[in-house]
């Protein structure tokens, strides 16, 4: 028991149960199963995001631009949308998930070519992606009655019985899962971020990796653009302002350490669940806006030294699973 | 483009020139505004167009920058001072950096007003706000209780807790709320300007009040998010939407039921009643602490101790009207 307790995600798992029912005594409809699958439907996004920020933040560096590359890659798909509804929307997703893998591609050039640290490069595209928007846009907002039916009802449409928008976001965790632990990329991004050094001696290239980590996390930004945009039925230039942080918090809360190498699908998942949970209970449970913000901040930092702690007792070991069996 | 465009305003403004000697008699009221080019503007010179064809001896010279920038707006104004006009109307790009352009027209026997965007008390004699804070705050109440005969539970969906107008409007919507029996408000929540928190509140609301009828967002974020939770929460026809917002946004929402209507300011009164306060002015009339000056169809407009006086309630739009003015702005 001891020992099971040790695991950071039971731990978080335990957490996420306790908070469930904590919020059930204030507001008994929190824990119905429809409301619970609303939650993780709105919690969707998040968790393809914190996979994405995962496969970054495991290699030692971070990607703060991915809110902004959501919203860049949305209102691109929008304005194919509004200007061609007769594309298909299979194709426009296509288009902005490789729009949003040639964005994180730049990071990971800038990166890995020119080795600019990670949160400067990030920083500056930022602001770039966000101005590109206006640019593209003039301001303007791409508003629901620009938007063809059928771009704005594939989230929503059910398949066996949850919105496919939850789906989309299984499939994002099964695919991680399994490029994380059976691929060697997988494999390398723990190496990388773990020890950079030893990963240069067992032949993998340390920039390259990076590189590909800022495109897989790119590619996801692109993906929950259109599921962004498409879920709230509005694009303008501010779209999900601010969320690069959540994206982070949902990895810290998650037990990925921002020092790299340490980290798992499971602890992105239950870090965005987490974070999904509270943000669905603060409107129902009746609390001043302004403690809402502080109670997101002190969770967030509660983790942190938790985190902290953890890691202290684990130190740093490289192809951890690996080394286990 | 630009070039074309500084080209055609140079035209348009000989050509008025030209008019000008034609008609001596005219007087000449200069509508400008912070670009051409853009909707909302070419409405308010509809309004201006409208109000100069009903005085009959005024002509209405509609121009602007290309850009919406202060220096374009000088470069315009002086050339309007030139042009020896009657009355400067003006949306001004910059508060400040316009008043010494205005203030030498003032100079000159130019009547000189600012609309819509203000600029310093010293560069104007009179600044005519779309609506102001007590109109507001009684429209966005009024447009929910006018759907509920019966009276019933509404919410407050607004941007963040901190934002000032939007706490103004809603403490002068709670001033007026006894007037309008059976509507309780019962809860603002706050959706910080953001879709996604702006949705989520929403979706809280439906869930804590089962009985609620309506959510006022007087936030153009807001509103937006608000009809699109109600709409995928299916309670199209049961909550209805209303607030504040943009019509070339909210045009879906309408069509789709989850809004029955919604105010913001109309441009082409606005452009109306500019052009008649600045004939007023023309005419003799005094722009100070307390002045009533004539808006034609629109009333009239009392200023306060800043000069400043508010048009009208916010204007509704519904369905018969929305789609019309979803292609101005």
């Amino acid at each position: 028991m001891a020992k099971l307790l040790k695991n950071r995600e039971i731990l978080l798992v335990l957490a996420i149960i306790v908070l469930v029912f904590a919020i059930a005594l204030r507001f008994p409809g929190f824990i119905e199963p429809a409301n619970l699958a609303r939650v993780y439907n709105d919690t969707s996004i998040l968790i393809i995001l914190a996979l994405g920020q995962m496969a970054v933040i495991l290699t030692r560096c971070i990607d703060l631009s991915m809110a902004a590359n959501l919203a860049l890659s949305g209102m691109v798909a929008a304005m194919i949308n509004a200007a061609f509804p007769g594309v298909p929307i299979p194709m426009v997703i296509l288009t902005v998930v490789a729009l949003g893998a040639a964005l994180g591609s730049i990071n990971g050039l800038l990166v890995w070519k020119l080795d600019i640290p990670p949160i400067v490069v990030t920083l500056g595209t930022l602001t770039i992606f966000r101005g590109t928007i206006f640019l593209l846009s003039n301001g303007a907002w791409i508003n629901a009655h620009q938007m063809s039916d059928a771009f704005k009802a594939l989230p929503r449409a059910s398949f066996a019985g949850f919105p496919i928008l939850s789906w989309l976001s299984v499939a994002a965790i099964a695919a991680i899962y399994v490029l994380m632990t059976r691929t060697p990329i997988g494999r390398a991004f723990f190496a990388v971020g773990g020890n950079p050094h030893a990963a240069v001696y067992t032949g993998i290239d340390v920039g390259r990796t990076r590189f590909l980590a800022y495109c897989l996390s790119g590619a996801l930004a692109g993906l929950a653009g259109y599921l962004w945009v498409s879920r709230y039925a509005v694009a303008y230039v501010d779209i999900a302002a601010g969320f690069e942080l959540d994206i982070i918090a949902a990895c810290v809360i998650g037990g990925i350490s921002i020092a790299g190498g340490i980290g798992s699908v499971a602890g992105a998942v239950l870090g965005s669940l987490f974070l999904g949970v509270i943000k669905n209970a603060l409107p129902v449970i009746n609390i001043s806006p302004f403690a809402q913000l502080a109670i997101s901040g002190t969770v967030i930092i509660i983790a942190v030294a938790v985190n902290a702690r953890t890691e202290k007792r684990k130190g740093r070991v490289i192809l951890k699973k690996a080394e286990a069996v | 483009m630009k070039i074309f465009k500084a080209l055609m305003v140079t035209t348009a403004v000989s050509l008025a020139l030209m008019a000008g000697t034609a008609h001596a008699a005219d007087k000449k009221i200069a509508l400008v505004v912070k670009a051409l080019g853009i909707g909302f503007f070419e409405a308010a010179n509809k309004g201006a167009q409208e109000a100069a064809k009903e005085l009959g001896d005024v002509e209405v010279i509609y121009t602007g920058p290309t850009t919406t920038t202060a220096e374009g707006q000088i470069e315009v104004i002086n050339s309007l001072i030139a042009q020896k006009v009657d009355a400067i109307a003006v949306s001004a790009n910059d508060t400040d950096a316009l008043v010494p352009a205005l203030k030498k027209a003032m100079e000159r026997g130019i009547k000189v007003i600012s609309w819509d965007s203000g600029v310093a008390k010293e560069g104007r004699s009179m600044h005519l706000n779309p609506s102001s804070s007590p109109l507001i705050g009684n429209m966005i109440i009024k447009l929910a209780a006018d759907q509920l005969p019966e009276g019933g539970d509404v919410a407050v969906l607004s941007a963040t807790a901190t934002s000032t107008n939007q706490n103004v409007w809603i403490e002068e919507m709670k001033k007026v709320l006894p007037n309008y029996k059976g509507i309780n408000v019962v809860a603002t929540v706050y959706g910080d300007d953001l879709a996604d928190k702006s949705y989520r509140e929403t979706q809280g609301l439906i869930q804590s009040y089962p009985n609620l009828k309506a959510i006022i967002a007087p936030t153009s974020v807001g509103i937006v998010a608000a009809a699109q939770a109600v709409t995928d929460a299916g309670k199209t026809g049961q909550i209805n939407v209303t607030g504040l917002g943009l019509p070339s946004e909210m045009a879906g929402h309408v069509k789709s039921g989850a809004s029955k209507s919604f105010a913001i300011w109309n441009p082409i009164d606005l452009g109306y009643s500019a052009t008649m306060i600045a004939y007023d002015l023309i005419g003799g009339a005094e722009a100070k602490p307390g002045a009533e000056l004539k808006m034609g169809r629109m009333g009239t407009v009392k200023l306060d101790d800043n000069n400043e006086g508010a048009m009208a309630d916010p204007f509704v739009y519904d369905a018969s009207n929305v789609e019309e003015f979803s292609k101005i702005f």
